[in-house]
């Protein structure tokens, strides 16, 4: 037993899993500061909704999908420049947040437009009826009524995220998922790499479970 | 009052110009139940909604009191709204608030009333209602006919002049629509709100409307009195209406008159003459003897009334209509 860890270093899996965390903390931070916003813009100018505006709509849109078409490894490397405009480098935590970001804010737009889509036209019918402003019946009818739906989409988010941040490891953002392939693929350490992914599949556990237990505890149907 | 004059509203829709409503004149007077009666399509669900401008008209004007609304801009239309209660086939309530916060949301929107007033108010709407303990449940939690009250007592939050019921009861049971429909004739007679409602049942026109308007294929082809047009339907579309709500089979009926002898006459009671032994002291004096065919005796909103359909043989017919007549018995002959 021993003999199989031989190679675990704990101090270092300790530091690999605190740079994941900070990465998808921070990135999952920006991307909801960012994704929401967008994902209530493309439900709004979508087709038969509050503000329908086709061509602005189709722009939207079109820039979404190129993002979210992108591969995810290519998206890091395209936004080196720009990655170190913002954060000063393109290595470590800092470097990896902006290209997390980029990736995964269009694909939680994505998923927010589609929780909003959900929720029934006759609430917002009834909301206008009462005189509301369009912002009050964002605030006050359909982010509330979409809640279930945009934890489930953050929850999908920051499972998704955990899994770019393990790729950001292989261009030097570090963290597990740089562990798993500098000693567990390129050196052979095998119980290297069982320990990263084990720990890897705890997190995604935990966020599922805890984004389950959220969308049960707001949902009221 | 409601007026609309030469409002029309048409879509596109492929390309193709679809007129949902022709240009329609209606006056509904306020203090009033007022009954939109159409099928599916026939444009009563656009008609109402251009009072409070969920949708805007093609074209013409639409008064409230005096206001053309649809020259209102956008702050003003807002303004207009709060005093426009509306309520849904679908309850429309939000699932993720409470029955108390629901009813509060549209004072929260108006933004003029301080947490205390919003409690006492939702308060006493709730009690107005019927549903003061169940204020910190979800929608999902009640029945059909509890979230249609909440629906009611929301609609009511803003003390508004009209209230818009868009087909209010087609959701729910026999039973639950008539309560709803007695709390709905107890607000207009307490509160002497304008009520509109549309609906496809006539039944639901009768028991609470005092006018009506029937609509088919968006034009207006028959309005007046309930007591007038439920009991003399001139348009094919209205009398299709009423003999479904009296569950009357004309080809049923006519299949009786031939195993009967005589006249057949239909006979409307109104008011008071509605519970005088009228028939048998008619027959007893002009010597006709009668059989009932069909017939009904119920009320139109408060007004008794009956109708029926009767055989006389032999005596004097003549007599015995001019006798009826006389006592304000509307006589329709059918044979």
């Amino acid at each position: 037993m021993n003999q199989f860890f031989s190679n675990i270093d704990a101090y270092q899996i300790w530091m690999a899993t605190q740079e994941t965390l900070w990465m998808l903390g921070g990135s999952l931070f920006f991307t909801l500061l960012f994704g929401l916003p967008l994902g209530v813009l493309l439900f709004l100018t979508g087709p038969r909704q509050l503000f329908a505006q086709k061509g602005f709509y189709a722009i939207l849109s079109l820039i979404t999908n190129i993002l979210r078409s992108l591969p995810f490894i290519i998206l890091m490397i395209v936004m080196i420049p720009i990655t170190v405009l913002i954060t000063g480098t393109s290595l470590g935590v800092a470097g990896a947040i902006p290209p997390l970001v980029v990736g995964a804010t269009p694909f939680f737009a994505r998923l927010v437009e589609t929780a909003l889509r959900e929720v029934d036209r006759g609430i917002i019918e009834a909301t206008q009826a009462m005189g509301a402003t369009t912002k009050q019946i964002i605030f006050n009818a359909l982010l509330p009524e979409a809640r279930p739906g945009i934890i489930a989409a953050t929850t999908v988010t920051a499972i998704t995220l955990v899994s770019y941040t393990a790729m950001a490891g292989a261009v030097g953002a570090g963290g597990l998922g740089d562990l798993a392939i500098r000693y567990g693929y390129q050196r052979f350490q095998t119980d290297v790499m069982v320990v990263t992914v084990l720990l890897l599949l705890v997190l995604v556990q935990l966020l599922q479970s805890l984004g389950d237990r959220l969308v049960v505890h707001f949902s009221r149907k | 009052m409601i007026e609309f004059q030469q409002v029309y509203k048409t879509y596109a829709a492929k390309g193709r110009e679809i007129q949902a409503l022709k240009p329609i004149d209606l006056e509904i007077p306020a203090g009033r139940i007022y009954g939109l009666i159409g099928h599916s399509g026939a444009g009563k669900s656009t008609l109402l909604r251009l009072i409070n401008r969920l949708e805007d008209p093609g074209g013409g004007r639409i008064k409230v009191a005096g206001q053309d609304v649809t020259q209102l801009n956008a702050s003003e239309l807002r303004a207009f709204r709060r005093q426009v209660g509306m309520i849904f086939q679908h309850f429309n309530l939000l699932s993720s608030q409470t029955v108390a916060d629901n009813v509060a949301l549209p004072l929260k929107l108006a933004g003029e009333f301080s947490r205390q007033q919003i409690r006492d108010k939702v308060q006493r709407l709730l009690q107005r209602v019927g549903l003061e303990d169940q204020a910190n449940k979800y929608p999902a939690q009640l029945s059909g006919g509890q979230k249609q009250r909440v629906g009611i007592a929301r609609a009511l939050a803003t003390d508004p002049k009209i209230l818009l019921c868009d087909e209010a009861t087609s959701a729910l049971d026999p039973q639950t629509t008539a309560q709803v429909l007695d709390l709905l004739n107890e607000i207009n007679r307490e509160l002497g709100l304008t009520l509109v409602l549309i609906t496809h049942e006539m039944d639901v026109i009768r028991r609470i409307c005092d006018q009506v308007a029937v609509l088919d294929a968006g034009e207006l082809v028959e309005q007046g009195p309930v007591s007038e047009v439920f009991l003399h339907p001139q348009h094919p579309t209205t009398q299709r209406f009423v003999q479904e709500a009296e569950q009357m089979n004309e080809e049923k009926l006519h299949e009786d008159f031939d195993r009967v002898e005589g006249r057949i006459l239909r006979l409307t009671f109104k008011g008071e003459t509605t519970y005088e032994p009228l028939l048998a002291e008619v027959a007893r004096q002009t010597g006709v003897d009668f059989t009932l065919l069909a017939g009904r005796i119920d009320r139109i909103r408060d007004l008794p009334y009956g109708q029926l359909t009767v055989a006389f043989k032999g005596g004097d017919l003549e007599a015995a209509r001019q006798r009826l007549q006389d006592a304000g018995v509307h006589l329709e002959e059918l044979r």
